[in-house]
């Protein structure tokens, strides 16, 4: 008998806070991962955000530094000048990266930081219970948007690698999902490219993952499975959407 | 015995000597002509000549030259640096061991950032524009959760929009360097001098129970020692330290002396996080708890230091208060307008001392409470409409009177106005 999956060494051995059927977990587990693949838990610090992520600094077993609502980027940008050998990466959700995070996301991205930026997408304000977000998509019905949200007086949808993508300083941006078991296998090439560009001392390297959240969007895991498949990933088209690698002779997935 | 010669013939007239010079003993000819046509610059009475040379440090044409006797004088002479009060600051950073700087442009500070984009190059440091104060401040958290000495700095607007990441800091025991050099506010008010900020830099510099220190100079070497000094305070204690300067502190240029850092024991950060290593378990900074208990004491731990710090920090200076009648307090730029207006009153036979808070926080409170035991009353002088008037009223607790005289909006007091108050107090005791 050989093993064919093993709870990662990167994980903390402890029970995680999430709701059940919450995706943070898988997100968490891709990246402990990676870290062992690597082997780079012992370099490697890690920024958790404001919103229902701000305890991963208890679930992995790297150093870990809690920011402010929003400033990831920026306490990271810091980490990773006075320790550019160290791995850096940030975990970051949609009100934290693109709401009030907005501007440390853009101008970390637009300096080339070599950081790795884990998005968390899942359309909506988790931790505060279920109100709308900046990646809400229209017509959702949210605690502060309860008859859908209106693109008359609420705006668009902010859709992040493709507007990252427009950056110089963004050296690879991709969009992936972890509502399938293939979504899944191809959300951890994705993180795993993230963490090698920095390794190599590559720019800006961010992994958007279109994730779920059971609990405030009032529908069973297996049912927020679908809705993301139906709804968000139409939206918010999965794929590679900028890879500097690519463009330089390297190998694109 | 000092000796100033001119090559009068590269003279254009510029004046700035004639202003630099402490003595007043050099003038524009009126008569005289040079080569080029310019009025030159004469030296009106050699022998008052102290050889500091600050007209040779201020030429632009580099024609003047300064002698004097004595060697281990010159040397001694030769350390000394014209500095603008916020190069200084950043100068002594640099001494301290600061490598990592992080700041938003805004007057009237300035000049710290751009001396830091180049000082920073040539000392391998990082100097980093961020797009905005919450940015920067959060960037010093980065940099100071992996043990390095960092600052930031910025003027009172910037200084508000800190305050999350500085309340952050102070939830995660991180230690940094904060200057403040203050303009007039509330708002975007104005960029001339203010100590408007005394409240907020002691009391009110974001949300939660915390304090920080807060160093106030007086002069362009102060700003250079305080710096120095705050560094290794901040790393002792693992708390945020601001100099709390002003416009007039920032811009002015006097001669500093750049002392070597004093090399302090001071304790291991071993709460860093650098990467694991392996060799150690992880570490983790963090702000947040969740159990009511333990917050409650990490808070009590907090401030069991915080008391250490008030027992063994507060630094003041004491100004002719032993026969003192009228004690005032003024702190940064306005404490020398205050000694100037005491000059003048003591020939008028009015009693009066100063005190000089050199720490806002951690507040001399027990100075004032010993003078207040024999002075009659207190004359409170800020830039402000009364701020540290608070701090000396809770000291002496109404045991007697604390005038007060203010100026804002960019105004800063003169000597006349503080002697007209001075003589109101003495003149109408202690009920005036």
């Amino acid at each position: 008998m050989s093993i064919v999956y093993e709870r990662p060494k990167a994980l903390s051995d402890v029970p995680i806070h999430y709701c059940p059927g919450c995706t943070h977990g898988i997100i968490h587990r891709l990246i402990a991962e990676i870290l062992d693949q690597l082997n780079i838990t012992d370099r490697t610090i890690g920024i958790s955000p404001v919103g229902c992520s701000v305890m991963a600094y208890n679930y992995f077993e790297c150093d870990m530094i809690e920011a402010a609502h929003g400033r990831a980027p920026a306490v990271a940008t810091g980490v990773k000048r006075s320790k550019p050998e160290c791995v850096v990466f940030t975990y970051q959700g949609d009100g934290d990266l693109a709401a009030i995070g907005m501007a440390e996301t853009v101008h970390s991205a637009a300096r080339g930081e070599k950081i790795t930026i884990i998005f968390v997408n899942n359309a909506v304000y988790g931790m505060t219970g279920g109100q709308m977000a900046p990646t809400s998509l229209p017509g959702q019905i949210t605690q502060t948007s309860p008859f859908g949200r209106d693109t008359k007086t609420t705006g668009y949808p902010i859709k992040v690698c493709e507007l990252l993508s427009t950056l110089e300083g963004t050296y690879y941006a991709e969009r992936v999902a972890v509502n399938s078991v293939k979504n899944i296998q191809n959300a951890k090439k994705a993180i795993q490219k993230a963490f090698v560009n920095q390794i190599e001392g590559k720019g800006l390297s961010i992994v958007e993952v279109l994730a779920c959240c059971p609990t405030t969007w009032g529908l069973s895991p297996g049912k927020s499975m679908e809705w993301l498949q139906d709804n968000m990933i139409p939206y918010y088209p999965l794929g590679v959407y900028r890879d500097m690698g690519a463009k330089e002779g390297g190998a694109a997935r | 015995m000092a000796k100033v010669t001119f090559n009068i013939d590269r003279c254009k007239g510029c004046n700035l000597c004639v202003e630099a010079c402490p003595k007043k003993i050099l003038a524009l000819s009126h008569d005289e002509l040079n080569a080029k046509g310019f009025h030159p610059v004469e030296i009106i009475d050699e022998s008052r000549c102290i050889g500091c040379g600050f007209c040779a440090t201020m030429c632009p044409e580099a024609a003047i030259t300064v002698e004097k006797e004595g060697r281990a004088e010159i040397s001694a002479a030769m350390e000394k640096v014209l500095m603008k009060g916020n190069e200084a600051m950043a100068e002594a950073a640099i001494i301290a061991g600061c490598r990592f700087f992080f700041g938003y442009p805004i007057t009237p500070q300035t000049e710290v950032a751009a001396y830091m984009a180049k000082r920073m190059l040539e000392v391998g440091g990082v100097n980093l524009q961020a797009e905005s104060e919450l940015a920067a401040i959060s960037m010093v958290m980065g940099a100071s959760s992996t043990g390095v000495r960092v600052m930031t700095s910025s003027s009172s607007p910037g200084i508000s929009l800190m305050g999350e990441g500085i309340s952050y800091l102070a939830g995660c025991d991180l230690p940094a360097l904060l200057i403040n050099v203050q303009r007039a506010g509330p708002g975007l008010g104005g960029i001339q001098p203010a100590q408007s900020d005394y409240f907020q830099a002691t009391r009110s510099m974001a949300h939660g129970d915390f304090h920080i220190i807060s160093l106030a100079p007086n002069s362009v070497q102060e700003m250079a020692d305080l710096t120095m000094k705050a560094f290794d305070l901040a790393d002792q204690y693992r708390m945020q330290v601001m100099i709390l300067a002003d416009a007039i502190l920032g811009q002015m240029m006097e001669p500093v002396i750049l002392r070597d850092a004093e090399k302090k024991k001071l304790p291991e950060k071993t709460w860093a996080v650098t990467g694991t290593g392996g060799r150690r378990k992880k570490n983790i900074i963090n702000s947040l708890y969740l159990s009511v208990e333990e917050l409650d004491k990490v808070n009590r731990e907090r401030f069991a230091r915080y008391k250490i710090v008030e027992e063994k920090e507060t630094l003041f200076e004491e100004y002719m208060t032993d026969d003192a009648e009228i004690v005032m307090a003024a702190y940064g730029a306005t404490s020398r307008i205050c000694k100037n207006a005491i000059a003048t009153a003591r020939t008028k036979g009015i009693k009066v001392g100063l005190i000089r808070p050199i720490t806002l926080w951690p507040f001399p409170k027990k100075a004032f409470q010993k003078v207040a035991q024999r002075a009659k009353a207190f004359l409170c002088v800020e830039m402000s409409m009364g701020q540290m008037i608070d701090d000396i009223r809770l000291a002496v607790g109404g045991s007697k009177r604390v005038a007060f005289c203010g100026r804002v909006g960019g105004m800063v007091p003169s000597p006349e106005e503080i002697l007209e108050k001075l003589e109101q107090l003495n003149g109408g005791g202690v009920n005036a």
